[in-house]
């Protein structure tokens, strides 16, 4: 355990990087600290569209709103949004490919056929349907997301338990009389899960995007809730005659997949031993 | 690829499509908007509860589901896509009219991000770990992590507002409208391609036949444009197939900002208005699109790779 420890410390990327994420989170969890009294949903019309200034240090929107406060808020949607998006998709697929391996069979090529016809369509079209279709929300976002990302864990978790499916190990558990649920979370998960956590941490930023996009679009976080993507889409509006409407929320979104794409390099770096 | 592959190719097609039908369908089923009230409100009336029931009936809504989805499975093979009621026209024709520029977009935007891509991936691989290679591998980095439609407001920001170069709107034809919405679709695949360039490129120059040739005196620039590139070049192939896919997807956020007129805008706009008609023959257009040009692209291995036709 001690000798893990420094591999992470002694990574200098890892470090940086997982400072500013740690950051990036405190800044989630500490924005009515960060932001005083200024709240991030209510509007003055008499401040409308106002250029940055002391009072407004990104400036405000349409409604008068605060954009920095805004901004700072809207890193609760997507950060919070972002990280329960990795875990649905990093246990849902985890689960379904671990027993499609173990099992094999009709089990398997049931999973396997539905992964394939996700896998053979374009994922970004069929959520933009399926968060239109459920309604827009936050939560349908990410079931959108969901539903077209998981199949690339599950083949990934199915690949390595067919490794050990059939070793000596493997054999001599299941002889000494293991029962399956053991067998399950005793060899088969912990053979697969290094490996399935550094992909979920490398696709944190790319999922970031594509929440953000789906807001953007219109079919993920609602009105008045801050929220990254969508004012974005509130500020397109107003391109020509208030930019930094739109550069803040951008310039937010940029830096986070940044720092979390950096991070996730990184980790993939100390764990996997390939590149060792 | 042999005649019984192609088959096979081609019944695992159907089969997937099956699927993606199925499942659109059903997501339409259980969606919580009623279709019958929203046409009857986009066509500006306030219909009373009777009506309602008269046109569920009168359309076929009532029916059991599997009833009501191989009826709309048959007309869907003999073409018949049904009726978008927000435009009150045949799926068909506003699909088959918007999907030119949707392709266009799409290719200009290929072209222009492997213009981009080969030569800096190319540049980074040879200059291994040497200044250039550094620069392209932050550059890519940034640009992978932008997102594309911020590219797109900022582009417009910078060209079109300040600048005054290019048109805000590319709802136009021409190739001026074109050239905004193409570049922000380029940007971020072609960080993602400049990596995938330069890991092949390297891939390819650490092998055995390359280190024969230098050590014969064959002329660096030899190796490199004569062997190591056209070798390097299925697994890029692949890749752009399948880039196709996110591009289809991707066109409908960059269709959406700049209000350019193709299947992804069209089907946006279809999910704001709960025109289900239009959304599933967009999802099933793209689905057949998607699929035929990566089956093109495993043929096309038949003619790049001479390993392929020997196997035959």
């Amino acid at each position: 355990m001690e000798k893990k420890k420094n591999k992470f410390l002694s990574n200098k990327v890892f470090v940086i990087f997982g400072i500013l994420a740690i950051l990036i989170c405190l800044v989630a969890v500490f924005a009515p600290q960060i932001c005083g009294d200024v709240d991030p949903t209510a509007g003055n019309l008499a401040e409308a569209i106002m250029a940055p200034s002391a009072a407004h240090r990104f400036g405000t929107d349409k409604m008068g709103r605060d954009i920095f406060a805004r901004v700072v808020y809207g890193s609760r949607s997507s950060l919070s949004g972002t990280l329960i998006l990795v875990a649905v998709i990093l246990v849902v697929g985890t689960i379904l490919g671990i027993i499609s391996g173990y099992f094999g069979g009709w089990v398997d090529a049931v999973i396997m056929r539905i992964a394939d016809m996700m896998i053979a369509f374009p994922g970004l079209v069929l959520a933009i349907a399926v968060a239109g279709i459920l309604g827009p929300s936050m939560r349908n976002a990410v079931i959108a997301i969901s539903l077209v990302s998981w199949p690339k864990y599950a083949r990934l978790a199915r690949s390595l338990v067919m490794k050990i499916r059939h070793t000596d190990f493997v054999a001599a558990a299941q002889v000494t009389g293991s029962k399956t649920g053991y067998m399950l979370w005793k060899y088969m998960l912990p053979n697969t899960i290094t490996t399935l956590v550094i992909t979920a941490a490398t696709d944190i930023g790319s999922m970031m995007m594509e929440l953000a996009a789906l807001s953007f679009l219109g079919f993920g976080a609602q009105p008045p809730t801050p929220e990254w993507g969508k004012m974005l889409n509130d500020g397109r509006t107003l391109i020509q005659t208030a930019p930094w409407t739109m550069i803040y929320p951008g310039l937010a979104i940029f830096i986070t997949v940044v720092v979390f794409n950096m991070l996730g390099d990184a980790l993939r770096d100390i764990l996997d031993p390939k590149t060792e | 690829m042999s005649r019984k592959q192609l088959a096979s190719r081609l019944l695992q097609m159907v089969i997937v499509l099956i699927g993606i039908s199925f499942l659109t369908f059903l997501l339409t089923f259980i969606s919580p908007g009623d279709p019958v009230r929203n046409m009857y409100i986009s066509m500006g009336m306030v219909p009373d509860e009777e009506i309602i029931a008269e046109t569920r009936e009168a359309m076929g809504l009532n029916d059991p589901f599997l009833t009501q989805y191989f009826h709309w499975l048959g007309n869907c093979l003999k073409g018949d896509f049904g009726t978008s009621f927000s435009w009150n026209k045949p799926v068909v024709s506003l699909l088959a009219t918007r999907i030119w520029p949707t392709l266009k977009l799409t290719l200009c935007s290929l072209v222009l991000m492997l213009i981009i891509a080969v030569p800096l991936g190319v540049l980074s691989a040879v200059h291994k770990n040497k200044f250039i290679d550094f620069f392209v591998r932050v550059i890519t980095f940034f640009g992978v992590s932008l997102p594309n439609f911020w590219v797109g407001l900022l582009l417009i920001l910078w060209f079109a507002v300040r600048l005054k170069l290019l048109p805000v709107v590319s709802s136009g034809g021409d190739l001026k409208s074109l050239i905004l919405p193409s570049v922000t679709l380029a940007v971020a695949m072609s960080a993602k391609y400049t990596r995938q360039v330069r890991t092949a490129v390297l891939e390819e120059l650490s092998s055995d036949y390359v280190i024969g040739a230098r050590a014969r005196g064959v002329k660096e620039s030899k190796i490199l444009w004569g062997n190591v590139f056209p070798n390097s070049l299925l697994p890029l192939i692949t890749m752009l197939g399948l880039s196709i896919g996110s591009l289809l997807g991707g066109t409908s956020v960059v269709e959406v900002i700049f209000s350019y007129p193709g299947m992804g805008k069209l089907a946006v706009d279809a999910i704001t208005t709960l025109d289900y008609n239009l959304v599933q023959g967009f999802v099933l257009w793209v689905a057949i699109i998607y699929m035929v040009v990566n089956l093109l692209v495993d043929m096309s291995y038949n003619y790049i790779d001479p390993r392929m036709r020997l196997k035959r």
